[in-house]
């Protein structure tokens, strides 16, 4: 088992060496001198002078590249252009409310996803399933951007009762703070119970076909205790996978909800840096961001591998 | 002949393709494609506007009989502009599936077939781009390129490359210690031969479910940047785009926000009925 777990994390470091050779590579490519990006056409020479000093840009990129990554196996991300603060702290302030909303469109999602996906699979081919399924398949095509808005046109504009943008730190006052979240966690959440609802289903109806169910049954259990006690606990499995790897996926989601309602986290950060062009905290938080989709990845199937005995003997 | 005896063994059945049509849900996905395309292809003809020209005496008029879905606030026909938007959505969309399909196939398809070290190091190249959520791989993309429509392109491309390309690396995998391999291979073809006549052809079923769904997704990656402002740049318009603009007037012009999106909703909705349906008919995994 200790094999295995190290395994999987000795598999991770070229993945995660890529990250920082592509998340590098991306900003080098920008077209041009990046510093004229940075200040524009008509700066100062001197500061221009200065700038490809100071991020030493005229040295060969390979040489720049081992000089960035030594940096940043120290944490070191580079200071903001900005604002001149240290990037892995804007990042670090950022990612509390990311991990708030992500944690809250979690919570949203199960409470949704798994009843429903429950439900589907005990009464199934019923109307009950159907409109399960037809959800399901709409809460995957609906854009979350647009939910959002439409969100903010019913509860914010034509009956006022939610802030339509906005953050409040839970510390200074909750309800407030509550308040803020309820519709940026709602279209988050939509996206991940639409998933979550179907393999809840599938994972459900598998195990109730199978032969300890009906054993079960025959024994005279009542049909409730089958389904939550029997049946549910098994089919949970893969049901949770799904939930580690969406949460992985979210932070990829978070960066349009957070700029639809002005949610201070590291989705917003990464796009106002992008159109500030403060390349190191672009940089800085595509390389962070992408670093924790791959460890709750990894997190994920490790935790899998822990809870299905199965996959522990065959590895 | 043995890769003949493949081909038809494990091809899907001609009257699957029927079966797709008639299986409800999935006839639905297709109506609505084939009206999308229509819109696209023939949008002009539908409405009388051009889709980028201002009418200043028009400006944010609601929904009417002269503006069936309204105007924004330069006064452009939001119809005319949804109907172009079909364009660029499917342009996009079918593009970046194709650029990825002519890179990731052949990646996919080596690499299983190969193994060894080829394998190890082609799937490494795909691990690293599959370790970005794909809109934030996108996002690195277009900034680091510039928003632009062949840029938007260009950066869903690279997103669904790895997936396609782990795809056929399941089937080649799959395929190749099968007997009619092993006996083309006895026969004495070149490796590039059995891999065009017997592995490509077994490859292209979980292909062409997946190249349905990552069409959906497509879509809304396109819609996610041009929403953001790094992916089509107006005047062209895209239904990202109209909803980036609607959000200055949500309070004054709700129609400019509904109807983009559900261009968006129902376009992605019919690829995502479109990738069930194939699912059902053609993985025999599933």
């Amino acid at each position: 088992m200790i094999r295995t777990i190290l395994g999987r994390i000795v598999a991770l470091i070229p993945v995660l060496f890529g990250l920082c050779v592509l998340s590098f590579a991306l900003l080098s490519m920008v077209p041009g001198d990046p510093v004229t990006a940075m200040l524009g056409l008509e700066a100062d020479p001197t500061a221009i002078a200065a700038l490809r000093a100071k991020y030493a840009l005229d040295d060969p990129l390979v040489v720049r590249f081992f000089a960035w990554f030594g940096h940043v196996l120290l944490g070191d991300l580079g200071r903001s252009i900005q604002t001149g603060r240290p990037v892995t702290a804007m990042i670090g302030s950022a990612l509390v409310p990311t991990l708030q909303l992500g944690a809250a469109a979690m919570v949203v999602s199960l409470l949704v996803a798994i009843p429903a996906g429950i439900i589907a699979a005990v009464r199934r081919n019923s109307a009950a399933d159907l409109a399960v399924s037809l959800l399901a398949l709409c809460g995957l095509s609906l854009p979350s951007f647009w939910l959002g808005i439409l969100l903010i046109l019913g509860l914010s504009i034509s009956l006022p009762l939610l802030p339509s943008s906005g953050y409040v730190p839970f510390l200074s006052d909750p309800d407030a703070a509550f308040a803020h979240l309820v519709l940026p966690a709602l279209t988050l959440g939509t996206a991940m119970a639409a998933a979550t609802m179907r393999m809840t289903r599938a994972a459900m109806i598998e195990v109730l076909s199978a032969d300890y169910i009906r054993t079960a049954k025959a024994k005279g259990l009542p049909a409730r205790r089958v389904v939550w006690h029997h049946a549910l606990s098994n089919a949970m499995l893969p049901v949770m996978t799904l939930v580690g790897l969406q949460f992985g996926q979210l932070l990829g989601g978070v960066v349009i909800t957070e700029t639809v309602f002005s949610w201070p986290g590291i989705g917003k950060l990464t796009v106002d840096a992008i159109f500030a062009r403060d390349y190191p905290v672009v940089q800085g938080a595509i390389l962070v961001t992408a670093t924790l989709f791959v460890l709750i990845n990894l997190a994920t199937d490790l935790l899998y591998t822990v809870l299905d005995p199965r996959l522990r003997s065959a590895r | 002949m043995s890769s003949a005896l493949a081909r038809v063994a494990l091809r899907p059945e001609r009257s699957a393709w029927w079966r797709l049509l008639t299986e409800p849900r999935s006839a639905l996905g297709v109506l609505i494609a084939v009206v999308v395309l229509l819109a696209a292809l023939f949008g002009p003809m539908l409405s009388s506007y051009t889709p980028e020209s201002p009418d200043f005496l028009a400006t944010l008029a609601p929904p009417s009989g002269m503006h069936w879905l309204g105007t924004d606030d330069l006064g452009r026909d939001v119809l005319a502009r949804i109907l172009y938007g079909a364009r660029v959505s499917l342009l996009v969309g079918l593009s970046s599936v194709g650029a990825a399909l002519l890179l990731g196939l052949p990646i996919g398809l080596v690499s299983g077939y190969a193994g060894g070290w080829t394998d190890s190091v082609l799937m490494r190249c795909m691990d690293v781009l599959l370790a970005f959520p794909g809109i934030l791989l996108a996002l690195g993309i277009t900034a680091a390129l510039g928003a632009s429509l062949s840029n938007t392109i260009l950066a869903i491309a690279v997103v669904n490359l790895p997936v396609l390309a782990r795809v056929a690396r399941g089937q080649a995998l799959a395929v190749r210690g099968l007997d009619f391999v092993t006996a083309e291979r006895a026969l004495g073809f070149k490796e590039a031969t059995i891999l065009w006549r017997c592995v490509l052809p077994n490859t292209l079923s979980p292909i062409l479910v997946q190249a349905s769904v990552l069409l959906a997704s497509s879509i809304i990656t396109e819609a996610y940047l041009s929403f953001l402002g790094l992916g089509v740049q107006p005047p062209i318009p895209s239904w990202g785009n109209m909803l980036h603009d609607a959000v200055g007037f949500l309070d004054q012009a709700a129609w400019l926000a509904w109807f983009p999106g559900a261009a968006i909703f129902l376009t992605v909705l019919a690829f995502n009925l479109l990738g069930d349906g194939l699912r059902d008919r053609l993985d025999p995994r599933d």
